[in-house]
């Protein structure tokens, strides 16, 4: 049996290296739960505390009192929750259809598709907040989905994913059997596409659960998503680092969870589309 | 959709697997469906791969495309708001803009933080990846934790990182201080403030790249380094000879990418400001030393609500884009020279 320590013996150097990046990508995100697991007092100690402390679940409670942050939870898991399940399935129709139909128009559509994606978004969004106004979607949560309810890169991704992944001769064989163009898509179509569509889930949810701008402009202090709230706790006028990040931890931590537990796939998905692209 | 035009491309379509007319005629007349499936079936017979796109191309155009071709119809009148007529004014707004300090100094902020952030950024990126790419132990492992600042919010990064940053207990000074060096005031300076959001920006995409160069690494045929490592060579020539060039579409992507992401950075300076004062969000710092242009932008459009001065500002601002991708673009490529 190979013992494990052979190819640490070999590259020493290499291990030393991916150990220090790897403490300090992990290391603000543990030093944030330190922080939200003591008083503001402990924060002034040299040296500073390294271990937890007990003092999480009162901060927690402080910052459920200090802004809404009950509704903005609810709000963001709304929010994430109908911008992935759209994206989902209208990446997935448009995929199939750019991937596997012919029809007029579509390496123009398609190229379109992709030199938007290259577009700072930025670049529109005086004329969307206008158009907000006049749907009077502001400060509700329409404001947020519906412009995230499409996603070019979603499109894109699940273009490149079907035209490899999902065999013409199964869709013949479909046709043959009597199945119109949407029972391929329920039949065939959609399980072909399940691998992928769950990485472009996964993406999209962290995307939409992470988006700060948009949200801000739109949206109104009472009413926020979880980051426009966390946002507004760390900006108070009295500096209060330690209610800051236990609203970080607080917004931070399920996402970091549901990510290591499914990093597997997400890593994958990155460097597939990382290939392609 | 014109019905004519959706009629033909169905025929179009089902051209490629028409079964013959026998089958067909013998489906047709096998017996009595439940009500669904006929359903789906007449559906099926008249979708075409045009209702396949359109939810995507109706909604893209409507909230994506849509206003990006209307700022340039805002940008050329004094549109406000607040006030009720919004005359037309032509170039105005642009011929302000190019004698508007605050505009080039938020240019100038750009440059400088995005140039701060993206060249280390890529440059340790390219360097982890291929060291990743080597035959390790808890490959997965690694990964995971690469990319764990991906996943934090940028509002979280900016939040652990003021307090990481502050001037009296954080820990960035306190290690300095055994150092020997003075406390520095972060956010006071044009260089300190530039440095520690550049940090922050590089410390949530280092990992992110570092997946995207190891994917492009992984496709590089192993015999290329067999031989190189016969013929003795190190680790980092095989990385500057065979690796490089090998992946350089990728390296061109990733600059692109990272470019176009540099120069919309908005959301660092803004919270970064805000742990100064909430005055000094907007204005990136008490004397404008960390503004951006994506901040100046949102000064603009969403405090003052100037939205044909700041639709301008959008516009130029996509230019500058569009200006520092193409020179980017031609240094990488001529960088081939110099490696191969």
């Amino acid at each position: 049996m190979r013992s494990p320590f052979r190819s640490l013996r070999r590259h020493p150097l290499t291990y030393l290296t991916l150990t220090a990046v790897a403490f300090f990508s992990a290391f603000p995100i543990y030093w944030s739960v330190i922080v939200a697991s003591h008083d503001n007092a402990a924060l002034a100690e040299v040296p500073p505390p390294l271990l937890p402390g007990g003092n999480f679940f009162a901060n927690v409670g402080r910052v459920f009192d200090t802004a809404p942050f009950a509704l903005a939870l609810l709000n963001s898991v709304i929010v994430a929750g109908a911008i992935t399940l759209s994206v989902m399935l209208f990446s997935t129709l448009a995929g199939f259809a750019f991937a596997k139909l012919r029809f007029r128009g579509r390496n123009a559509l398609l190229l379109l598709t992709v030199v938007t994606m290259m577009v700072p978004t930025q670049l529109g969004i005086i004329p969307l907040y206008m158009l907000m106004i006049k749907l009077e979607w502001t400060g509700t949560m329409y404001a947020v989905i519906v412009p995230a309810l499409v996603s070019a890169f979603g499109v894109f991704f699940m273009t490149q994913y079907l035209s490899r992944a999902l065999p013409t001769e199964l869709l013949e064989a479909g046709r043959m059997d009597g199945c119109g163009t949407w029972r391929l898509f329920w039949h065939i179509v959609i399980p072909a596409a399940r691998p992928a569509a769950a990485v472009l889930g996964m993406l999209t949810f962290m995307t939409a659960w992470n988006d700060y701008f948009w949200p801000l402009v739109v949206l109104t202090p009472d009413n926020p998503t979880v980051q426009v709230a966390l946002s507004q706790l760390a900006s108070g006028y009295v500096r209060d680092f330690t209610l800051g990040l236990t609203g970080t931890a607080v917004a931070t931590l399920p996402l970091v969870l549901i990510f290591v537990m499914l990093g597997k796939q997400i890593i994958g998905g990155i460097m597939q589309g990382a290939v392609k692209g | 959709m014109p019905r004519e035009s959706s009629s033909s491309t169905r025929s179009f379509v089902e051209q490629e697997s028409r079964p013959p007319a026998p089958a067909r005629a013998a489906r047709a007349g096998g017996g009595r469906r439940p009500l669904v499936a006929r359903l789906s079936r007449r559906l099926g017979r008249t979708a075409t791969p045009y209702t396949f796109v359109s939810p995507f191309f109706l909604l893209f155009a409507a909230f994506g495309v849509f206003p990006l071709i209307y700022t340039a119809w805002v940008s050329l009148h004094d549109w406000n708001l607040l006030s009720s007529e919004n005359p037309f004014i032509g170039l105005e707004n642009y011929r302000e803009l190019f004698t508007d300090g605050y505009f080039w100094n938020a240019a100038f902020n750009t440059l400088s933080i995005g140039l701060l952030s993206a060249i280390p950024q890529l440059a340790l990126a390219l360097v982890l990846a291929h060291l990743l790419n080597r035959p390790l132990r808890a490959q997965t492992l690694w990964r995971i934790t690469l990319l764990l600042p991906n996943v934090t919010s940028v509002v979280a990064v900016v939040v652990i990182f003021s307090q990481l940053f502050g001037r009296e207990f954080g820990l960035v000074n306190l290690v300095l201080g055994v150092f020997g060096i003075d406390p520095v005031n972060w956010q006071a300076g044009v260089g300190s403030s530039h440095i520690a959001i550049a940090v922050m920006i590089m410390w949530r995409w280092t990992g992110y790249n570092t997946l995207i160069y190891l994917a492009a690494m992984q496709a590089v045929p192993r015999e290329l380094y067999e031989a190189a490592t016969l013929d003795g060579a190190s680790g980092a020539k095989q990385l500057r000879r065979i690796t490089i060039p090998m992946i350089r579409p990728t390296i061109i992507f990733t600059v692109i990418v990272t470019t176009i992401g540099s120069m919309q950075i908005i959301a660092e300076p803004l919270l970064f400001g805000a742990q100064v004062s909430n005055g000094a969000a907007v204005t990136g710092g008490t004397d404008r030393q960390f503004q951006t242009l994506a901040l100046y932008l949102y000064e603009k459009g969403f405090r003052s609500f100037e939205f044909g001065y700041a639709s301008a500002a959008a516009w130029v601002m996509f230019l500058l884009v569009v200006l520092v991708v193409g020179f980017n673009y031609l240094v990488v490529r001529r960088m081939r020279g110099g490696l191969d």
